[in-house]
């Protein structure tokens, strides 16, 4: 058999990424500025975003797909990470972890979670998910002298690797099942053979919604999540609570509408209390925090369980929903964690609720952004928060789970007291200490993206819902 | 000829042993292990299942899983050391910085 080159256009953002972490990993050496590092990679993120629209089509034999889906997908995390490494420039000083790899492993990791939105095939699935899972493990305990950053590594790593495992004997058992790893084939096969209700295709189904339960972080296996995030790197932080999420969900939604596709009924009923319970006990545990990291963490975990709402419904509109609604939140979620950085300075954590008490008073400016980002994480109108939630809702009520998206919206209702909590506290109270705000032109330029973002998207959100139901047109 | 099954049962056998080591012991070390022996579970059937199928796939996915195995462990260990420096102990009761 001939040596038949495979067409590398539909992977070259891929190329294109791989060169750019690895040329950032090398100009580490030469470059002592790590703010020109953070300049570069930003550049070259912006090289790749170039290169997306071009990429068009599938290669390797149907193990790499780049559609509309995985484009959306891969535009979320290049937002994602041009956006971290705006908010990091300033807090890795602070926090004296600057150093060049910080950036490499942030730009390997998101090439991780472009394979993954690529994947056609469970093998280039889960090559991708670990080089995305191993790099942010190193990211979370960057401070390596801070223990509780080695704890949250520590907690990430063992459940991250206890759960691939989960998806390796999924991966298997289809594998023995099918004879194949294709995602297409698969579900092919699952047709043609009538194989729905069978009890291995049943488990290897299981499997595979506990492993990415896992890096989507919904209850029962979110364990992880609130250490992880209070631990890791405020910056990380609000890199992984969008990134390798929105990862997580562009192959649950590849996997279960896909590979998966005739056997809706039967992973609807598993997926179905995942969601109600992620939005319970996110929304719930969330009340009783007093760091803000770990709210936010818990709150990430509620948006987990809106976001499988439009998996659930398993509409072209609920996968349009999901992309939106991951947009939206990359935004909200990123400026939320771009003002708990502002409040981290030399010798003072700030992550404290109690820290933001008078806000509004020293700095109005912090406050009325903080209050935005807090307005469209509960889903207020005008913000873009509301907006997602709505077309969520939306796909899921038109699916036929109303009373899923009743108990939603009550949960959310509830989520309003610990998000507005924190407004009450930036404006209804005195400033007991004055907090200095460590503020820098890329964060200023961060925060600028998010709000606009926000507000726009919240006001005349059809220009992104139009996109996300470009992007599914060819699902 | 070996039945395809027992290798199925073997597999399951290593791979539950795996699961229960990581639920039921404490020390982070054996933890760790617990994950490989899992992974080496899932091992055994996929190059039972490739030999059964005379397909090659599965054998590729093996060795991709030992390559990542690889380096998770180096990454571990590594996350392991370093708080063992912070705190002289590898016991997950005692991994107590935060809570709620």
């Amino acid at each position: 058999m001939p040596f038949v080159m495979p067409d590398l256009r539909p992977v070259l953002p891929e190329i294109v990424m791989t060169v750019l972490a690895l040329a950032i990993l090398l100009a580490d050496l030469v470059i002592k500025r790590k703010e020109t590092i953070a300049f570069l990679s930003i550049v070259g993120v912006a090289l790749v975003t170039y290169v997306l629209p071009g990429s068009m089509g599938t290669t390797f034999n149907g193990m790499f797909l780049s559609d509309g889906y995985s484009m959306f997908f891969k535009l979320i995390f290049m937002l994602n990470v041009i956006l971290t490494v705006l908010i990091s420039v300033k807090y890795i000083v602070i926090e004296k972890v600057n150093f060049g790899e910080y950036y490499a492993l942030i730009l390997f990791s998101t090439l991780g979670m472009m394979l993954m939105a690529s994947a056609g095939d469970l093998i280039v699935l889960y090559l991708g998910l670990e080089l995305m899972a191993l790099s942010t493990y190193i990211l979370a305990g960057f401070i390596r002298y801070d223990i509780k950053s080695n704890e949250a590594a520590m907690k990430y790593f063992l459940l991250g690797a206890f759960a691939s495992a989960f998806l390796l004997y999924g991966t298997s058992m289809i594998y023995g099942l099918t004879g194949t790893t294709d995602l297409k084939a698969i579900s092919a096969y699952i047709v043609a053979n009538g194989l729905s209700g069978n009890p291995v295709l049943m488990l290897s189904m299981i499997l595979f919604a506990v492993a990415f339960s896992f890096k989507i972080a919904a209850v029962p296996f979110h364990m992880w999540a609130p250490d992880a995030y209070e631990g890791a790197p405020t910056s990380i932080t609000a890199f992984m609570s969008v990134g390798p999420k929105a990862a997580g969900f562009a192959v649950l939604g590849r996997v279960f509408l896909i590979a998966f596709g005739s056997v809706k009924l039967e992973w609807s009923a598993v997926l179905v209390p995942i969601a109600i319970l992620t939005m319970g006990v996110g929304n719930i545990v969330a009340l009783s925090q007093t760091n803000i990291k770990r709210m936010l963490a818990y709150s990430s975990i509620a948006h987990a369980g809106y976001i499988l709402l439009g998996i659930i419904a398993g509409t072209s509109d609920g996968m349009a929903s999901v992309l939106t609604y991951m947009l939206i939140y990359a935004f909200m979620n990123i400026g939320a964690f771009a003002v708990v950085i502002m409040l981290r300075s030399e010798g003072f954590k700030g992550d404290n609720i109690t820290d933001y008490e008078g806000l509004s008073k020293t700095h109005p400016l912090a406050a009325a952004l903080m209050l935005v980002f807090m307005f469209s994480l509960t889903g207020i109108p005008p913000t873009a928060g509301f907006m997602g939630k709505f077309y969520v809702f939306m796909s899921a009520i038109n699916a036929g789970y109303t009373w899923v998206v009743i108990i939603a919206v009550m949960f959310s209702a509830i989520s309003a007291y610990f998000y507005l909590r924190v407004v009450m506290y930036m404006y209804m109270k005195e400033p007991k200490e004055t907090v200095q705000l460590s503020t820098s032109p890329a964060i200023g330029l961060a925060l600028a993206i998010t709000v606009i973002a926000v507000l726009f998207i919240g006001i005349s959100p059809s220009t992104v819902v139009n996109l996300a139901r470009a992007a599914v047109s060819g699902f | 000829m070996v039945p395809l099954n027992w290798y199925l049962m073997l597999s399951a056998t290593v791979f539950m042993i795996g699961v229960f080591g990581f639920l039921t012991r404490k020390n982070i070390i054996i933890m760790f292990m617990s994950v490989e022996l899992m992974l080496n579970g899932v091992n055994i059937s996929l190059v039972a299942f490739s030999h059964y199928l005379q397909d090659l796939r599965g054998q590729i996915l093996v060795f991709f899983i030992i390559t990542v195995a690889a380096a998770e462990a180096a990454i571990g260990l590594a996350i392991i050391i370093a708080l063992f420096r912070n705190k002289s102990t590898a016991h997950v009761d005692e991994m107590n910085e935060m809570k709620g």
